[in-house]
């Protein structure tokens, strides 16, 4: 089957600069049989980044995957605290640059107007947007968006496909929040490996809207694969997850970018 | 842009990869060619209290277990977490671990602050025949520094039996929130393991929790982990650069958690051949003989 990995991170991963880590990753993605990462934010991780620092986190994931373009996809991070400012790092690393995608991750709940200019844009350049989510008995960061906040932004932008990063966390929450808004897709990635997490999205989303991902280098490649691979599900299915559904999203950016893959 | 990935040596690997299933698949296969039989450590049988696991009726758990080559497989049983009568979920444990072959070894729960909880360990280690017992203080609602639970150290010491205490059984993000159980402060084990020579101790779901100089001076205070929580790109094989091997066992904590996630951690991982085969199965015959 062919993998694609919708979640890479160079932090924890080991090496002295971008370069070292994404080969780092790259070489345990190998073992793994994972063809594609999509990389986004840097070294070290900044939770409510200023401009200077998203673009500098930006810099190290485009010196990263300029070292290894036919195995890495960048997505820009961008800060909705910081719209203008956002807008300007979108234009420069997507419109004008490299990156095929967006993250969005806990500096501003993903509900607020805030977010609309840069989902606007995002769409138009067709870029795919992912937005962490997390549902967390223990409490949620101040900014840290759930999957109904992404529920919320959906409706919004009902044309515009959007991916819930995590699924919540607590993905028998999460997979009903999402559940009624079609453009929504569940990211597998980032939480332990329960048993039952990716029947339970394949049962109610469908398995094309559910997508592998491992959240590495926090995370393992493998125990974020067994979620798919020991699913209880139609081969199929595992590969529309694996890579299918994220191959169908990321397309037409690739497409416009003239990038093969 | 320039390409320094060495391009060939992909496609070649990804050839390779084309021909086979997957991953997992990949993973069971090199275990069987190599006559590496598994030894799962952390395996639990009956119902997870809030879920049905899709592999939690034995027949499936034991088909899978088998499908990768896991020789056997040390099974606690989920009732042991928040059920009272402990003698009757062992009893139960004991005969479902009979009825699958010598796959299934049952570790049964005892709960030290549970009335005459003394003749439950007699039970397991004479009744039973178990080789280990398996611990949830957090459920149990005891601290590590209670003289109750340090009796029972010493007491399964005496009888040689291995202790696996559960640290966590998922992340605490995600509990119920009626059901709020912390992660067991170890913090006072290393004092303890000092004081009960022979002990032979496992945490189980450790990794969550326990890192740093707390996991170095466990694991030269002789406790033993598993690699269920575990996470990181190349965690065993990083695992084995801050603990020595003969620390490390494999378990899964399947049905709870998918047993591809553990299996495929190896595949990650490299290591010496000496590691792999321990890590595997190895240290767990050793710690259990």
């Amino acid at each position: 089957m062919t993998i694609w990995d919708l979640h890479v991170h160079m932090s924890g991963a080991p090496g002295a600069t971008p370069t070292e880590r994404m080969a780092q990753l790259i070489a345990f993605a190998d073992r793994m049989g994972i063809e594609r990462l999509c990389v986004y934010m840097g070294i070290p991780w900044s939770k409510d980044p200023p401009p200077e620092t998203f673009r500098k986190e930006n810099d190290q994931v485009l010196e990263a995957i300029g070292k290894f373009p036919d195995r890495t996809f960048g997505f820009v991070y961008l800060n909705p605290k910081h719209v203008e400012a956002s807008l300007a790092e979108l234009d420069r690393c997507v419109a004008r640059g490299p990156m095929v995608g967006v993250k969005l991750w806990v500096a501003h709940r993903c509900n607020a107007a805030e977010l609309d200019p840069i989902i606007k844009r995002a769409g138009e350049l067709q870029a795919v947007i992912f937005q962490h989510t997390w549902l967390k008995v223990t409490g949620n960061d101040p900014g840290e968006s759930t999957p109904f906040d992404l529920a919320e932004l959906a409706a919004r932008y009902p044309a515009t496909p959007i991916i819930c990063g995590h699924t919540g966390g607590d993905w028998e929450r999460g997979i009903r929040a999402i559940r009624a808004h079609k453009n929504l897709y569940a990211d597998l990635a980032g939480s332990d490996p329960v048993a039952g997490y990716t029947e339970m999205a394949v049962r109610e989303l469908g398995p094309e809207r559910v997508i592998y991902g491992s959240d590495a280098g926090g995370r393992s490649f493998a125990s974020q694969l067994g979620k798919v691979l020991g699913a209880q599900i139609s081969d199929a299915a595992k590969q529309l997850i694996l890579s299918g559904n994220l191959r169908r999203l990321i397309t037409p950016i690739l497409q416009r970018k003239g990038i093969k893959a | 842009m320039t390409v320094d990935f060495p391009r060939r040596t992909f496609l070649k690997s990804s050839l390779a990869v084309a021909a086979l299933a997957t991953p997992a698949a990949r993973a069971a296969d090199s275990t069987r060619a190599a006559g590496l039989g598994l030894v799962d450590t952390n395996v639990n049988l009956s119902r997870w209290p809030f879920r049905r696991c899709p592999l939690d009726e034995p027949p499936a758990l034991v088909a899978k277990l088998r499908e990768h080559g896991v020789e056997q497989s040390w099974a606690g049983t989920f009732d042991g977490l928040l059920h009272k009568d402990l003698g009757s979920a062992n009893a139960r444990l004991a005969a479902e671990c009979r009825a699958h072959g010598n796959l299934l070894v049952p570790f049964g729960s005892v709960n030290p602050k549970l009335p005459d909880w003394e003749q439950e360990l007699r039970r397991c280690a004479e009744v039973h025949r178990m080789p280990g017992i398996r611990l949830h203080p957090n459920y149990h609602g005891y601290k590590l520094d209670d003289p109750a639970f340090a009796r029972l150290l010493t007491l399964a010491s005496e009888r040689k039996l291995v202790v696996q205490l559960a640290v966590v059984m998922e992340d605490e993000r995600t509990l119920h929130p009626l059901v709020q159980v912390p992660p067991v402060d170890t913090a006072p084990l290393v004092d303890l393991l000092k004081k009960t020579p022979g002990v032979r101790l496992q945490l189980l779901n450790a990794f969550r929790t326990v890192r740093g100089e707390p996991l170095l001076r466990l694991a030269a205070a002789g406790a033993h982990f598993e690699i269920a929580m575990l996470e990181g790109v190349g965690s065993v094989a990083g695992l084995t650069k801050q603990l020595p091997a003969e620390r490390i066992l494999f378990g899964s904590h399947a049905p709870l958690f998918y047993f591809e996630s553990a299996v495929l951690k190896l595949k990650e991982s490299i290591f010496t051949p000496e590691q792999d085969r321990a890590i595997r199965s190895g240290n767990a015959l050793r710690l259990r003989a």
